[in-house]
């Protein structure tokens, strides 16, 4: 197989980290719905959590897209 | 003109220079660099300078950002961690400017370069392992040690000490490849506009129209992109305050 095509089926396979960024960032913020949903008055404190916590998880997401990055363009 | 979607982190050269071996242009990445710094220092001066105690709208906004990394220092590291307040905002207003003027179009956005966010991240890191040994000497390393029986500690202790390791590149990592899956996904869908819209001077004009659908997407990214450029600067400073925190406070419970 040419080194191009693989470089294009590993940054493909690459991608599939993704799948786990999106598993957690609905995981975050759907148990912040239902927290907020039962006691509103604690919600507003813990925004701050809230948006660490998606940052947090959005970051491994995107280790696996600067992986696949780095395969398709070096 | 080129459809490439990463052309637009190219490094160009603006006024070539050199020093003996090495490069030192004054490239794009520079320019936008000064405009940011320029920007934040001319805006917090001009809009600060009336110090009236009924603040106008300029002064409002500045006020408004002082206090908000103030309360965010406040509440992650106590009145210790307010003797780091120049540090923390200007990594904030730094990080959170350049990610905005990266929006404009036709601008180069410098926190898209991982040498720019490593810097960034390493002179957080250097801070906090300095801070932490200039204010509890080799008792620093107890951070490395939580309370456990002996038998955890073992597996624990290598833990801790690669995850406090893995900081840095975790801080740098997350803002670089945010702004640059962000900025790439923006030139893919505005290639897309552009190939339908060259449909018009070929046999199929009737799919020009149909360039509106990733426009309307563009337009909603753009919106999704301004909310990404303020909460990974924010994510940025607090993740500082944080590790200050802990570096200050070694494992206090209060």
């Amino acid at each position: 197989m040419e080194l191009a095509a693989a470089k294009m089926i590993g940054a493909g396979l690459a991608c599939i980290a993704l799948v786990g960024a999106g598993i957690g960032i609905g995981n975050v913020f759907g148990s912040y719905l239902s927290g907020a949903l039962r006691n509103p008055g604690a919600a507003a404190g813990q925004t701050t959590n809230l948006y660490l916590g998606f940052a947090l998880c959005e970051a491994t997401g995107l280790f696996g897209l600067v992986i696949a990055l780095i395969i398709l363009f070096t | 003109m080129a459809l490439n979607p990463m052309a637009q982190f190219a490094v160009k050269p603006l006024v070539p220079l050199h020093i003996g071996h090495y490069d030192v242009s004054f490239t794009n990445q520079s320019l936008w660099m000064f405009i940011v710094v320029g920007a934040a220092s001319l805006f917090l001066y001009l809009a600060a300078r009336s110090r009236s105690l009924v603040p106008t709208r300029m002064q409002s906004i500045a006020e408004l950002s002082y206090e908000f990394v103030g309360s965010m220092i406040h509440s992650t590291s106590g009145e210790g961690g307010l003797k780091f307040f120049p540090f923390i905002f200007t990594i904030f207003m730094y990080v959170l400017l350049s990610n905005f003027f990266g929006l404009i179009p036709g601008s180069f956005t410098i926190t898209s370069q991982i040498v720019i966010t490593f810097s960034l991240a390493a002179v957080v890191i250097l801070t906090v392992i300095l801070t932490g040994f200039f204010r509890h000497g080799i008792g620093f390393l107890k951070l490395f040690v939580p309370k456990a029986p002996i038998y955890l500690l073992i597996l624990l202790v290598p833990i801790e000490v690669i995850s406090f390791f893995t900081r840095p590149v975790s801080l740098s990592v997350r803002l670089f490849a945010n702004m640059l899956a962000g900025h790439t996904m923006l030139k893919v869908f505005a290639g897309f506009v552009i190939a339908l819209g060259a449909t018009l001077v070929t046999s199929k004009p009737w799919l020009a129209p149909l360039s509106a659908g990733p426009l309307f997407l563009i337009i909603a990214i753009t919106a999704l992109e301004i909310l990404v450029a303020f909460l990974q600067a924010y994510v940025f400073a607090i993740l500082t305050c944080i590790y200050l925190n802990e570096a200050l406070h070694l494992h206090d419970d209060h």
